[in-house]
């Protein structure tokens, strides 16, 4: 009896060591030689694998680094110029400057500025809207409200307002990855430099209609008249397609187009409040964090009582 | 028994309320915005300008590019402008706003109703007239008629199939074209066979309009290679690739044209529009469209100019019933809902459809419970659920090797799902990625 046990024993071992013979010289034989710096730069970089620098992940980004000869066009965007220094660091190479920055909504098509001319009830995604009709208002380049870039956001970085029924960024915590920017099909969603001490001004609207019509369309639709490109001293405010665009690169912050815009179509962000003429049009400035939780908060709970109140219908 | 399609298919209630009502010629409008894009392929370019005066039949958007088609006035007057105006796909698009003086047409357009049966064109003339005279696939799909018939070298038709099948529920507009313009239509199906050298043809009739059967078959009889098929009455027969199928048991090839199995299809509609264009010189300025529903008061089938608005025809067909959910332009199970009624009617405009408003709204979407009932009931022997879920998800790659392509958007899978999920709306989604995909590729 103790025989079998033994000769088990000894087999089970031979056969082990024989297999780890061939399989060390066959790892020798097929080793996969790695830039050891690929693991050092991953460990780097934020690892969030959202795909904004272009590659698919942050291991071909790594690895695209390492191989490249310069960091020139290579920019991981949540991690910003820090994440790029140290990665710079490693390879021993000159890191690219980028300013900061942050998804900004060019629409401001809530219900109270834009009426409703129809309802829509087919399947919840912005592209199946957009490829079958112009949406549910006479303004056929605004938001649809579907929230298509609220599921492409992987930051949890945004929430539908539902009382706007709009998109919501929150500031801080979009990283600037262009994941939305990709998802809407209107092209709404623009990134743009986080500006000094996060002011930004730009225009939230997309509009290429006329101005009659994009004005009967919409309250605060860009119509194409101008003003703010003769108020603008720095050339930064481009006119094309019956609407206006600022240059974030140009835009010295100046307010002066605000001020003018006759629809309240400029939006300025994160700027104190106007002595003699308050913009209506803002926002609600909320860059406390707790503000916003509250916000998501409520619009959580408005969804789950929407969806028991169709449980008790049915 | 009667032919039919051997894969899936429904039969949903066929509700034809506007059957039998004889054509009505719609009056004259004040004006009409002409869409300057009312067919598949390239845009046309606008000849007139704010100011011209126009004649009926007077070309004002030429084609640009070999699969376009001229548009034609169908009204004589003034151009009022031409501007981006809510065309049926919900977008502003170029249109011209022409408002109507009189009704003078083009001297050369014959306005009689004498049956001209000798064809003096040659081939080639036909083709080319065909081409100037705007005429698109009037089925719905509005592919400019001539590229379908010029058939390029090494191919060759055996068959010339009449779809004159009108699948859609409440449709009645090419059932009551037979009944009435039966003789025209056999001269435009022979005009047809002309054109594209055959010396057969088959149309193709549903069983459900047993008396257009009847009176074509009549008919036949007193031109040479023209047949009248019964087909069971299954949807959505009317598909090009369901019908070849059904009436001659070929199979067209995945990412193929009928040509493939060396036949042409061209609708009942186009027929008779051919046999205008070609016999009276008349171009595409008219069609026929049935405007139908269960609150509509007078359900009927006008002869409506291009350009007039679907709220016209409405008003003609007793007004919008107040318990109106929904507005289609075209058939229940293809046709798009309009998000607005002052919309104008174009060459592909089949049908205006008004559901009432328990009919209109879709239901909850409830989970896939996995009984495949979509995927027997798909013609083209697709996976809908699977379609929808993989582009739910975003794997267009597998959306494509799914064949996704091959769908032919007839709807029967959301008719048919008894979790009412939106299998076509993701299907669509994942075909529009899968489209970019391959443009991508294509460029490389």
């Amino acid at each position: 009896m103790s025989d079998v046990i033994l000769y088990t024993i000894i087999i089970l071992t031979a056969i082990g060591f024989i297999a780890a013979v061939i399989l060390y010289f066959v790892a020798q034989k097929f080793k996969v030689i790695e830039d050891p710096r690929i693991d050092e730069v991953e460990a780097a970089l934020p690892n969030a694998n959202c795909g904004g620098c272009g590659f698919p992940g942050c291991r071909a980004f790594a690895e695209t680094c390492c191989k490249a000869e310069s960091l020139d066009g290579l920019f991981c965007p949540p991690g910003g110029s820090d994440t790029m220094k140290s990665v710079a660091s490693i390879l021993g190479m000159e890191a690219a400057e980028k300013e900061p920055q942050v998804a900004v909504l060019r629409c401001n098509g809530s219900p109270q500025n834009r009426n409703r001319t129809n309802a829509y009830d087919g399947a919840e995604n912005c592209t199946i809207a957009a490829n079958l009709y112009g949406g549910d208002t006479d303004c056929t380049h605004g938001c649809l409200g579907l929230g298509e870039c609220v599921d492409a956001c992987g930051f949890d970085a945004m929430y539908m307002d539902p009382e706007t029924g709009l998109p919501v960024i929150i500031e801080d915590m979009c990283t600037a990855c262009g994941a939305c920017v990709t998802a809407c099909p209107k092209d709404l969603i623009e990134l743009r430099n986080k500006g000094k001490k996060s002011k930004r001004i730009y225009v939230a609207c997309m509009n290429t209609d006329k101005g009659g019509p994009a004005k009967k369309a919409c309250d605060v639709a860009c119509i194409g008249c101008s003003k703010c490109f003769k108020e603008c001293k720095y050339d930064a405010i481009v006119m094309a397609n019956n609407k206006a665009y600022i240059d974030f690169n140009k835009c010295v912050l100046c307010r002066a187009c605000v001020a003018v815009c006759p629809t309240n179509a400029i939006h300025e962000i994160n700027f104190p409040a106007r002595k003699v003429k308050p913009v209506a049009e803002e926002k609600p400035a909320s860059n406390n964090i707790e503000a916003k939780v509250d916000l998501i908060e409520k619009a959580k709970e408005n969804e789950n009582n929407t969806s028991s109140n169709e449980d008790n219908k049915e | 028994m009667l032919k039919t399609f051997p894969v899936g298919g429904v039969h949903p209630p066929e509700n034809k309320f506007s059957a039998g009502k004889a054509i009505e010629t719609l009056p004259l409008p004040k004006t009409v915005t002409i869409p300057a894009g009312q067919h598949i392929g390239a845009p046309t370019q606008v000849l007139v300008k704010k100011g011209d005066t126009v004649k009926v039949g007077q070309i004002i958007a030429k084609a640009s590019g070999f699969v376009s088609a001229n548009i034609h006035s169908s009204v004589s007057g003034t151009v009022a402008k031409v501007d981006e105006i809510f065309d049926s796909s919900g977008y502003r698009k170029p249109s011209i706003v022409i408002n109507v003086e009189g009704d003078e047409w083009m001297e050369d357009i014959d306005t009689s109703d004498t049956l001209i049966k000798d064809i003096k064109l040659s081939q080639n003339d036909i083709v080319k007239k065909v081409s100037e005279m705007g005429i698109v696939g009037l089925g719905g799909a509005t592919f400019p008629t001539h590229v379908k018939l010029s058939i390029p070298d090494g191919k060759k038709a055996e068959y010339l199939i009449i779809n004159a099948v009108e699948c859609e529920p409440y449709l009645t507009a090419d059932h009551q074209l037979m009944m009435e313009k039966g003789e025209e239509i056999m001269v435009g199906v022979s005009i047809l066979m002309k054109a594209i050298n055959v010396s057969k043809a088959i149309i193709g009739i549903e069983n459900n309009k047993p008396n257009a059967i009847q009176h074509l078959t009549s008919l036949a009889g007193k031109y040479q290679g023209i047949k009248v098929e019964a087909l069971k009455v299954q949807y959505p027969q009317g598909g090009e690739k369901q019908l070849i199928k059904a009436l001659i048991n070929r199979e067209v090839p995945s990412g193929g044209l009928p040509l493939d199995v060396n036949c042409v299809v061209q609708n009942v509609g186009t027929a008779f529009a051919v046999y205008e264009a070609i016999q009276k010189n008349k171009p595409l300025i008219e069609r026929i469209v049935s405007v139908t529903g269960k609150s509509v008061s007078k359900p009927s089938n006008f002869k409506a100019r291009i350009g007039v608005s679907a709220d016209m025809l409405i008003e003609a067909a007793g007004g919008l019933p107040s318990d109106t959910g929904k507005v289609v332009n075209g058939g229940p199970m293809m046709g798009k809902a309009l998000g607005r009624t002052d919309v104008p009617v174009t060459k592909g405009t089949s049908g205006i459809l008004i559901f009432k408003e328990e009919e209109a709204s879709r239901k909850t979407i409830q989970p896939c419970i996995r009984c495949a009932k979509c995927v027997s009931v798909c013609p083209m022997g697709l996976e809908p659920y699977l379609l929808m879920t993989v582009a739910q998800k975003g794997n267009f790659e597998r959306v494509e090797t799914e064949r996704a392509m091959d769908c032919i958007e007839c709807g029967s899978c959301s008719y048919t799902c008894p979790s009412t999920r939106p299998l076509l709306d993701y299907i669509r989604l994942g075909k529009f990625e899968v489209g970019k995909m391959i443009r991508a590729r294509n460029q490389r």
